[in-house]
């Protein structure tokens, strides 16, 4: 079970290979990464901030959740902050468990919690200026079914 | 009492400060608000909308109710958007 917050970028090819090494007993990986959006082009950049104090153990939290509700093996969050250009990838998480199912949604329910649970704050920088990204309904909503 | 408060994204832009110590004889987080936008300025409009702040006390998420006893950080931000 493994969190990091980081500026840096992540070789996500590497990781997966390396989350499904380690979970070579379980049987099933399920991998999930995010992306910058590029809105069309109007994207320049995107800045995002966070909490040093809670964020990482705000993350952990949301794994551990998981890992009770759920028969996991394994788990890993990446989060990045700081400047990120498009399509520069975001975060991801990894989970891994006996079957698929576990895996699968353990994997949903780490990104809805990640979304609206976590410290962080995005904004965009675009050519008319820059806007904080706001949170959404659909954000909220998608924590009930939990 | 003294507390660390903390803002972040737009209510840090809006006060224009990342963080600030606060002596303060406030008993729960909503008192504490209270207090801060009656300041100044930039306080109310950082605090005119409470149904976009969210508080941390002492690094954990609460509400406006939660009690301020024996906490040493208290942070303000807008709903988060990690992911």
């Amino acid at each position: 079970m493994s969190v990091r917050v980081q500026a840096e970028a992540f070789d996500y090819g590497a990781e997966c290979a390396a989350f499904a090494q380690a979970a070579s007993g379980a049987g099933a990986v399920v991998t999930f990464c995010g992306l910058v959006r590029d809105n069309d082009g109007r994207l320049q950049a995107m800045e995002i901030e966070h909490y040093p104090g809670m964020t990482q153990t705000a993350l952990e939290q949301i794994e551990a959740q998981a890992r009770a509700r759920w028969s996991l093996s394994d788990a890993l969050i990446v989060h990045r902050f700081g400047r990120l250009e498009p399509g520069a990838m975001i975060m991801m998480v990894a989970t891994a468990s006996r079957h698929r199912a576990d895996a699968f949604v353990a994997a949903e329910f780490l990104m809805d919690y990640l979304k609206s649970r976590a410290p962080f704050w995005k904004k965009e920088f675009g050519a008319d200026g820059a806007t904080w990204v706001a949170a959404t309904d659909a954000d909220e909503q998608a924590l009930r079914r939990w | 009492m003294t507390l660390t408060v903390l803002y972040f994204a737009w209510l840090r832009e809006r006060i224009g400060l990342p963080r600030e110590t606060v002596d303060t004889s406030a008993a729960t987080v909503a008192d504490l608000v209270a207090e801060l936008a009656a300041r100044e300025d930039r306080y109310a409009l950082a605090f005119a909308d409470l149904a976009s702040v969210r508080v941390a006390v002492d690094q954990t998420l609460t509400d406006m109710d939660a009690p301020l006893a024996q906490a040493r950080e208290v942070a303000f931000f807008p709903p988060m958007t990690g992911g």
